[in-house]
C-alpha cells in the first residue's frame, strides 16, 4: 500500500512544486508570523498554568503549520468546528486568545460568539463536533449558499469514535460541503496510532465514498494549499474531503500529562528536525524574502503579545457566584429562578454576618 | 485470614490493589479502557497492572466509549468479567446506549439465561478545577435504569473491597469513584477475606448520632463527617452520618432505622437536587418514617444548571457550610 504525502516545503526549507497545488499568491511571511505568534500564545499559556493561573492547557506545540495553514485557507464566510487544541485556527479566525485562556482558567466554558468569528466553541468530548460540522454544512446546502463551506477539526484518536464515522457517512450520503481536517499528531494521550487504526487515516475516506489526502502537517504551505483546494471543491458541490495532516504532538497531551511514561525521547528529537516554523524561516532567509529585521520585528511582536497575555490573564475577574444560573435556558424556568433566589439569600447571610 | 494489620493507602492505590487481587484470583477478569495500560490510567488506578498481567488482560482500547462497553458485553457473553474504565464522568455518555439498552436489559430479555458481569468504573464529581465534562455526577441516569447496580465508594477501605465485590457480582455494576478523593489515605486491611466485608448493597453508619440523619455518598462522605464534628462543637447537635455506598438498590432498612431514631433527615450529593437521588430518598423516608419525622427531608446538592466553570465550582458544590445550613434548617420546623 503506497502512502502519499503532499509536501510543498521540505524540513530543510526547500520549495517543492506540485502542479495540483499552485501557490502563487500566498503570503508566506504572514504564515510565518502567525505560527510564531500562536506558538508564543502556547508557551505563555503553559507557563501560566505552571504558575497556577490556568487550571489546564492543551498545548498545540508542533501543530502550528497544520492549524495556521488550514486556518488561513478558510474564507471569511467558511465555518470552523474545532476540537479543544485549535488555538492556531482560533488565531486565524480573529478570536482573542484571551477567550481561550478564559476557558482553561475556568472562568467560562468558552462563551465567544461562534458566528462572529465563524469559529464554533471548543468541543472536549472526542469527535462530537464532526457531526455538528456536517449538519451545519447540510444547512448551507439547503440555504443555497454557494460561497460557504465548513471545516471540522479532530485528532487521530477521534477517528475511533462512532460519531466520526457517522459524520463521514452523513457528509458523503448528503454530499455536504464539509472538509474533515484530521490532525494526526501520533498520540491519543498515551496510545499511539496503532491502537486507533490499521490503515492510514486518509484512506478511510475511500470506504465512505469521498477523497482523502495525507499532507505533511508540519508544512504550512502544503496544509494551506490542500485545505484551500478541498474547501473550493466543497463550495462547488463536490462534497466532502478528508485531509490527514501528518504531524506530531511535541508536548504533553495537556499540562496534567507526563509523556515520558509512554514514549521515548528520541521520537521527539526526530520530529524536532521537522519543526513547522524553522523550515519556513530557512526558506524565507535563504531566498531573501525576509531579512533579519523582519524576524526581529515578529519576535518583538511575540514579546508584546506574551506580555499582554500574562497581564490580561492575571487581571481576569472570576465570575460571580450567581452567574452560575445564567443562560441555562432561553425562557423562564421557575426551578432555576427559585434556586437562584435561595442561593442569593444564603450568600446574604454571610454578608450580613460580616457587617 | 485477616492478620488485623492495615496499610495506609490512597483511594487510587486501594483500587489498584483491589483490581490486582481480582485479576489474581479470577483468570476471567480483565481490564479495558483508554490509557489503562502503559500509562496506568490518567489517575494511575491501573498503574503496573498491564506489566504484571499482560496486554490480553489489561487492554488499551481505541478511543471509543461505546466500543469499550459494547465489546465488554461481548466478552462477558463469552464468559469474561470485564472491568471497563471510563476516563471521566462526562465521557460516559457515548456509551449510554450500550449500558442502558443492552447491558442493563440482557438478563431480563433472556429470561435469566444471560449474565453480564461487567463493571464500569467512572471517576465522578467535581472539585478538581477541571474543564467541562470532567466534574459531573451522572449517577442518577444509571440508578434510574433497571438491571444495573450503582455503587460509590467514599474512602480507600471501601474502594478496596467494593471494587472486588463489584467485579464478583453477576449483575452489571456502575462503580463510581470520587476523583477528588483519589489521593486521600485511609487504613486498608488487605489481608481480610473479602467474604467478611460489608456486603455491596449495604449502607454504613460512619458517624453515630441521635438528633439528625445525614445521608451521603462518594466525595461528600468526608465533608459530612466534618460537618457532623462541626455541628457537635458549634451547637451540640448529634449528627448521624450514613455513607449510602449503594445507590441502586438503596439500603432502605439502614436509612429507615436511623431516621426513626433521629426524626430528621438531610441528604447531600454533588449531583443536581432536581430529580436527583435525594428526591427518591426523601420520598421513601416520608413513606417509611412519616410518623417519626419532625421536619421534612431536606436536600443539599448541585443546582439545576450545567456544571459551572471551575472558578465558581466551590459555590456550586455543597460544602461544609451548606451542609450545616441544611442541618440547621431541619431544626426550624
Amino acid at each position: 500500500m503506497t502512502v502519499e504525502l503532499i509536501q510543498l516545503l521540505t524540513p530543510e526549507g526547500e520549495r517543492v512544486d506540485n502542479p495540483e497545488y499552485p501557490l502563487d499568491d500566498v503570503d508566506i511571511k504572514g504564515l510565518y508570523r502567525d505560527m510564531v505568534l500562536v506558538r508564543r500564545v502556547d508557551t505563555e499559556a503553559i507557563a501560566l498554568q505552571r504558575q497556577g493561573e490556568l487550571g489546564l492547557w492543551a498545548s498545540l506545540l508542533g501543530q502550528e503549520a497544520a492549524q495556521v495553514g488550514s486556518g488561513r485557507a478558510l474564507s471569511h464566510r467558511d465555518m470552523a468546528f474545532p476540537s479543544y487544541r485549535e488555538h492556531g485556527v482560533a488565531w486565524c479566525r480573529g478570536l482573542d486568545p484571551m477567550k481561550l485562556l478564559e476557558l482553561f482558567r475556568g472562568v467560562s466554558h468558552g462563551g465567544w460568539d461562534p458566528e462572529e468569528h465563524k469559529f464554533h466553541l471548543y468541543t472536549i468530548v472526542i469527535g462530537d463536533q464532526t457531526l455538528h460540522a456536517t449538519g451545519y454544512a447540510m444547512g448551507i446546502q439547503r440555504d443555497g449558499a454557494e460561497d460557504e463551506a465548513v471545516i471540522a477539526y479532530f485528532g487521530d484518536g477521534a477517528t475511533s469514535q462512532g460519531d466520526v464515522s457517522e459524520a463521514f457517512n452523513f457528509a458523503s450520503v448528503f454530499n455536504a460541503p464539509v472538509v474533515f481536517f484530521c490532525q494526526n499528531n501520533q498520540w491519543a494521550i498515551s496510545e499511539s496510532n496503532e491502537r486507533q487504526t490499521r490503515v492510514p487515516i486518509y484512506q478511510r475516506a475511500a470506504g465512505f465514498g469521498f477523497p482523502g489526502v495525507r499532507v505533511d502537517g508540519n508544512d504550512v504551505l502544503a496544509c494551506y494549499a490542500v485545505t484551500r483546494k478541498a474547501l473550493k471543491a466543497a463550495r462547488e458541490g463536490q462534497g466532502p474531503t478528508l485531509i490527514e495532516a501528518f504531524t506530531y504532538r511535541m508536548g504533553a497531551h495537556t499540562t496534567t500529562d507526563d509523556p515520558t511514561r509512554y514514549r521515548v525521547a528520541s521520537e521527539l528529537e526526530t520530529w524536532k528536525l521537522k519543526d513547522p516554523i524553522e523550515r519556513v524561516k530557512s526558506y524565507l532567509a535563504r531566498g531573501g524574502e525576509a531579512d533579519g529585521s523582519f524576524f526581529e520585528q515578529v519576535e518583538t511582536e511575540a514579546d508584546e503579545l506574551g506580555k499582554h497575555i500574562r497581564e490580561a490573564c492575571r487581571a481576569m475577574p472570576d465570575p460571580t457566584p450567581l452567574s452560575i444560573f445564567d443562560h441555562v435556558v432561553a425562557g423562564e424556568n421557575a426551578i432555576i429562578d427559585a434556586e437562584r433566589a435561595q442561593f442569593a439569600a444564603y450568600l446574604d447571610q454571610f454578608e450580613e454576618a460580616a457587617r | 485470614m485477616s492478620t488485623g494489620d492495615t496499610t495506609k493507602l490512597t483511594l487510587s492505590r486501594a483500587l489498584n490493589e483491589g483490581l490486582r487481587r481480582s485479576l489474581d484470583t479470577d483468570p476471567k477478569v480483565m481490564i479495558m479502557g483508554e490509557d489503562v495500560g502503559k500509562l496506568g490510567g490518567v489517575f494511575r488506578v491501573t498503574d503496573g497492572l498491564q506489566k504484571d498481567f499482560g496486554e490480553h488482560r489489561v487492554v488499551d482500547t481505541p478511543l471509543a466509549e461505546s466500543g469499550i462497553v459494547g465489546t465488554a458485553i461481548g466478552l462477558a457473553l463469552r464468559g469474561y468479567r470485564p472491568v471497563c474504565e471510563i476516563q471521566f464522568d462526562g465521557f460516559v455518555f457515548p456509551a449510554t446506549d450500550q449500558i442502558i439498552s443492552q447491558l442493563a436489559k440482557m438478563r431480563y430479555r433472556s429470561k435469566g439465561q444471560l449474565t453480564l458481569p461487567v463493571t464500569i468504573r467512572i471517576p465522578f464529581g467535581g472539585g478538581i478545577g477541571a474543564v467541562e465534562h470532567h466534574s459531573e455526577s451522572p449517577e442518577v441516569y444509571f440508578a434510574h435504569t433497571a438491571g444495573l447496580r450503582v455503587v460509590a465508594c467514599g474512602d480507600a477501605a471501601d474502594a478496596y473491597t467494593m471494587i472486588q465485590q463489584s467485579i464478583a457480582c453477576d449483575d452489571p455494576v456502575i462503580f463510581l469513584e470520587p476523583k477528588r478523593r483519589y489521593w486521600e489515605k485511609a487504613d486498608v486491611d488487605t489481608t481480610a477475606p473479602i467474604e467478611d466485608a460489608l456486603p455491596l448493597g449495604k449502607a454504613r453508619v460512619v458517624v453515630e448520632g441521635s438528633d439528625v440523619t445525614l445521608l451521603t455518598y462518594g466525595p461528600l462522605v468526608r465533608t459530612c463527617i466534618e460537618a457532623a464534628a462541626a455541628a457537635l462543637e458549634a451547637d451540640g447537635r448529634s449528627v448521624e452520618v450514613i455513607d449510602l455506598r449503594s445507590l441502586s438498590p438503596l439500603d432502605a432498612g439502614t436509612i429507615a432505622a436511623s431516621v426513626a431514631k433521629t426524626g430528621r433527615c438531610v441528604v447531600a450529593h454533588e449531583a443536581p437536587v432536581y430529580a436527583g437521588l435525594g428526591a427518591e430518598i426523601a420520598a421513601r423516608v416520608t413513606e417509611q418514617c412519616f410518623y417519626h419525622l419532625e421536619a421534612p427531608v431536606l436536600r443539599i446538592g448541585g443546582f439545576a444548571t450545567p456544571y459551572p466553570a471551575s472558578r465558581v465550582e466551590d459555590h456550586y458544590l455543597p460544602d461544609l457550610e451548606r451542609i450545616l445550613d441544611g442541618v440547621d434548617r431541619t431544626f426550624r420546623f
